[in-house]
C-alpha cells in the first residue's frame, strides 16, 4: 500500500512540474507583503495609504460595490477610527430617494453606505473608459499570478502580485508588437486577457502625496494599493489564520489523545 | 439487519419501549457490537469520515441557506453578504466550499480501498453498486451546488454540462431546454439547482444509510480478503473501531482545516470571484478538480454524442466491476500482476484528471485519448483476463492466522 501511495504522489508531482511552464501572460513578479504566511497580518498604515490611492486614482473608474465605508473601521482592517470613516464617507456623495414628495437627491455619504459607483452602469463606464473597469472590491481574489498546481500550493495565487505588476509592468511595445496594437490600447505584458489593456497607466512617481511621508513611487504605491485590494477582497483573513492556528492546536491535542485512547483499546488485540 | 436482538433493557421503562420499537437494540447491535475483522487498516477509516464529512456539509449547508438569495441578480453579492457581514460566514461558507473537495478526496480514497481490496466481490455486489450511486449523486450535487455562487465559471460550467444532453439524438434540445427551465441558464436554471443542490444531500443520506444496511448483511471484508471464521478474528465494533475511526477523523479534519484556514481558494477556481456574465466566456472553462479526469474522457472523444457516452459509461462501467473482475482472490495483496495493473490504472486516473485541466490542443489531446482508451481497457480487457491468467499468492488460513504471522517478524525484529 505504501508503494503505490509513493507512486501517486511521484506521479502527480510529474504532472504538477509540467504545469508550471504553460500559460499566456508574463507570471506576476514575486513581491512579498506582510500578510502572506500563517501568522501574516495586514500593515495598517499601509492599508491606509493604499485606501488613499484607491481614493484619488483607481475610484475615478472603478467601482467598489460589495464595500461600505463602516468597513474601513473594521477590526483586522486600515483601523481607520469612526470619527475618521465619518469624514470620509462625507467627503462622496451618494444619491439616495425617493423623499417623501418623490424626488431623487444628493447628500453626504454615511458610514452605512456601500462605495458609491463613478459611473450609473456598465453601458456609461464602457462608453467612458473602451472597456468595462471591473469592480476593484474582489479583484484580488479573482485573479491569479502563476499558474500551476504545486506553485500555487506554496505560494498562493498571487491577486495582489498579479494587480501590483500590472500597475507597474507597463512597456514601451516592441517595433513588431507596435504595428499591433489596437486603437485605444496600451501594452502590458502582464494582462491576463492578451497583453493590451484599455487602461492608461494609472499611476506615476508622486502622483499620491501620503500622510504620513512614506515613498510615493508608482511601486510603491502600486504595493500600496495592491495590499489595500488583497483586505478588501478578504476583510476577514486575519480573523481566519487567527482562528485556523487556534483549530489547529485544538485538533492537533486532540488528534494525541485519541492516538493514545486508540493504543490502549487496542493493547490486548492482535490486529 | 436480520435474526434476533441480543439486547435485553434492564429498566422496566425500556423493557415496555423494546417490545414497541426496539430501535436501542438496533442501535446497539449495529453502531456497538456488530463484529467487525480485527485487521482493518487505516484505508478503511475512510467509510466514516465520509458519513462525517456528509453531515459536516448538511450542517454548514442549512445555515448558508439562511443567508443565500437564489436569484440570478442578489445571488453573487448574497455569498460576499455570507463572506462579510454573517457572524463566522466566512467560516462557515469555506467550510462547505472545502467540505466538498474533502468530500470527493475521501471518497475517492474510499473507492481505491474498496478496488484495490475487492470489496466489490460477492456477495457485496449491491453494496458496491449503491456505492457507485452515492458516487453519481454526490457528484451531481457538488455540480448544482457551484452553480449558486453565480460567478463566472458557476455560469459557464452549468452552460457547458448542461449542454452535453443537447447531444442526445432527436429529442437533445428539447431536454436541455427543459433542464434549463428556458431557452438558457438563467434565474429558473438557479432556482432548480438550488432546489435540488437542497433536496440531494438527504437523498444522500438515505443513500447511505442502504449502503450501511448491505454492508451489515455481509460483514466487513478486511485486507486478507477472506471471509470471517469466527469470533477470533473479529472485535467489536465498539470501542475498537469507534476509537480508531475517530482518531483518523481529528487528523482528516486537521488536513481540512489547513485548507478553511490557510488556503480556502486553492481548490477553487479565481475566475468564480468575477460575477457571471453571459456575455463574456472564460479563457478557460474547466469544472472542478474532482470532475476533471471524466472532462478529459468526454473531450477525447471527437464526436460529441459519443463522448457523452463515453463519459457516462466511464463511472457506469464501475457497476459492472463485479462481474467484470474475474479473479477468485478477492484481495490485492495476494494478487501479484494485479498489483502492478492497480498502480497504473491510479496513476492513469490522476494523468487523466491532469490532462482534464489542460486545454484540449497539441499532445494533451494524443495523451488523452491514449489514456481514455487505458481505463476503458483496464476494466474491459485487463481485469476479465487477470483473473484467468494470473496465478494468485497462497491464502492465509483465517484472518486471526494472518494477524499472528505478521506479528512475529515484528517481535523479532523490533526496529522495524
Amino acid at each position: 500500500m505504501k508503494k503505490f501511495a509513493t507512486l501517486l504522489i511521484a506521479g502527480m508531482t510529474l504532472f504538477g512540474g509540467a504545469a508550471l511552464a504553460e500559460e499566456g501572460a508574463k507570471p506576476a513578479k514575486g513581491i512579498n507583503y506582510s500578510f502572506e504566511g500563517p501568522f501574516g497580518k495586514f500593515d495598517r498604515a499601509q492599508l491606509q495609504r493604499g485606501y488613499k490611492v484607491y481614493k484619488e486614482v483607481c475610484s475615478n473608474c472603478h467601482s467598489m460595490k460589495l464595500l461600505s465605508f463602516r468597513n474601513l473601521a473594521d477590526k483586522g482592517g486600515p483601523s481607520f477610527t469612526v470619527e475618521q470613516v465619518k469624514a470620509l464617507a462625507a467627503s462622496f456623495t451618494v444619491h439616495d430617494g425617493p423623499d417623501t414628495k418623490g424626488d431623487m437627491f444628493d447628500r453626504p455619504g454615511l458610514a452605512s453606505d456601500v462605495f458609491p459607483s463613478p459611473y450609473a452602469n456598465p453601458e456609461a463606464a464602457a462608453a467612458a473608459n473602451g472597456a468595462v473597469p471591473p469592480d476593484l472590491t474582489l479583484i484580488t481574489k479573482a485573479r491569479e499570478g502563476w499558474h500551476g498546481t504545486f506553485n500555487q500550493l506554496w505560494n498562493g495565487i498571487g491577486g495582489p502580485q498579479y494587480v501590483y505588476s500590472l500597475l507597474t509592468g507597463y512597456e514601451e511595445p516592441s517595433a513588431e508588437l507596435e504595428k499591433e496594437k489596437p486603437e485605444g490600447k496600451y501594452y502590458n505584458p502582464y494582462f491576463q486577457a492578451g497583453s493590451w489593456i484599455s487602461m492608461p497607466p494609472p499611476l506615476a512617481d508622486g502622483l499620491v502625496t501620503f500622510d504620513d511621508g512614506a515613498p510615493n513611487t508608482t511601486a510603491d504605491m502600486a504595493k500600496d494599493v495592491s495590499a489595500f485590494l488583497a483586505w478588501t477582497a478578504e476583510p476577514k483573513m486575519e480573523e481566519r489564520k487567527q482562528t485556523g492556528f487556534e483549530v489547529l492546536i485544538y485538533l492537533a491535542v486532540l488528534a494525541g489523545l485519541m492516538y493514545f485512547v486508540k493504543k490502549k483499546t487496542w493493547a490486548n488485540v492482535a490486529h | 439487519m436480520s435474526g434476533p436482538n441480543k439486547y435485553q433493557p434492564t429498566s422496566a421503562f425500556g423493557k415496555w419501549f423494546h417490545e414497541r420499537l426496539p430501535i436501542v437494540g438496533f442501535a446497539k447491535d449495529h453502531m456497538l457490537d456488530f463484529p467487525t475483522p480485527k485487521n482493518l487498516n487505516y484505508w478503511y477509516t475512510f467509510g466514516g469520515i465520509l458519513a462525517v464529512m456528509l453531515v459536516v456539509q448538511i450542517i454548514t449547508g442549512i445555515v448558508l441557506v439562511m443567508h443565500y438569495t437564489p436569484q440570478t441578480d442578489l445571488a453573487f453579492n448574497s455569498v460576499e453578504h455570507i463572506m462579510r457581514d454573517v457572524n463566522y460566514g466566512w467560516l462557515l461558507r469555506y467550510m462547505h466550499m472545502n467540505g466538498a473537495s474533502m468530500f470527493f478526496i475521501a471518497v475517492y480514497i474510499h473507492m481505491f480501498r474498496g478496488m484495490y481490496y475487492g470489496s466489490y466481490k460477492a456477495p457485496r455486489e449491491v453494496l458496491w453498486m449503491l456505492g457507485v450511486i452515492i458516487y453519481l449523486v454526490m457528484m451531481a450535487t457538488a455540480f448544482m451546488g457551484y452553480v449558486l455562487p453565480w460567478g463566472q465559471m458557476s455560469f459557464w460550467g452549468a452552460k457547458v454540462i448542461t449542454n452535453l444532453f443537447s447531444a442526445i439524438p432527436f429529442v437533445g434540445d428539447t431536454v436541455t431546454t427543459w433542464l434549463w427551465g428556458g431557452y438558457s441558464v438563467d434565474n429558473p436554471t438557479l432556482n432548480r439547482f438550488f432546489s435540488l443542490h437542497y433536496l440531494l444531500p438527504f437523498v444522500l443520506a438515505g443513500l447511505v444509510a442502504l449502503h450501511i444496511w448491505a454492508l451489515h448483511v455481509p460483514g466487513n471484508t478486511n485486507p486478507t480478503g477472506i471471509n470471517i471464521k469466527g469470533p477470533q478474528d473479529t472485535v467489536p465494533f465498539h470501542p475498537y473501531y469507534t476509537m480508531k475511526d475517530a482518531f483518523a477523523i481529528v487528523v482528516f479534519f486537521m488536513f481540512y482545516a489547513l485548507f478553511v484556514f490557510y488556503g480556502p481558494n486553492y481548490m477553487g477556481d479565481a475566475v468564480n470571484y468575477v460575477p457571471a456574465n453571459p456575455l463574456v466566456t472564460p479563457a478557460h472553462i474547466k469544472p472542478e478538480w474532482y470532475y476533471l479526469p471524466f472532462y478529459a474522457i468526454l473531450r477525447s472523444v471527437p464526436d460529441k454524442l459519443f463522448g457523452v457516452i463515453a463519459m457516462f459509461s466511464s463511472i457506469l462501467i464501475l457497476l459492472a466491476l463485479p462481474w467484470l473482475d474475474t479473479s477468485k482472490v478477492r484481495s490485492g495483496n495476494y494478487r501479484p500482476i494485479f498489483k502492478g495493473f492497480f498502480v497504473v490504472f491510479a496513476i492513469v486516473c490522476v494523468a487523466l484528471g491532469f490532462i482534464g485541466s489542460k486545454p484540449p490542443e497539441g499532445s494533451y489531446v494524443v495523451w488523452g485519448r491514449i489514456l481514455t482508451a487505458y481505463y476503458f481497457i483496464h476494466f474491459l480487457v485487463i481485469l476479465p483476463l487477470l483473473g484467468l491468467l494470473e496465478t494468485p499468492n497462497p491464502l492465509p488460513a483465517s484472518i486471526a492466522d494472518d494477524v499472528l504471522a505478521k506479528k512475529k517478524p515484528m517481535m523479532l525484529a523490533p526496529a522495524e
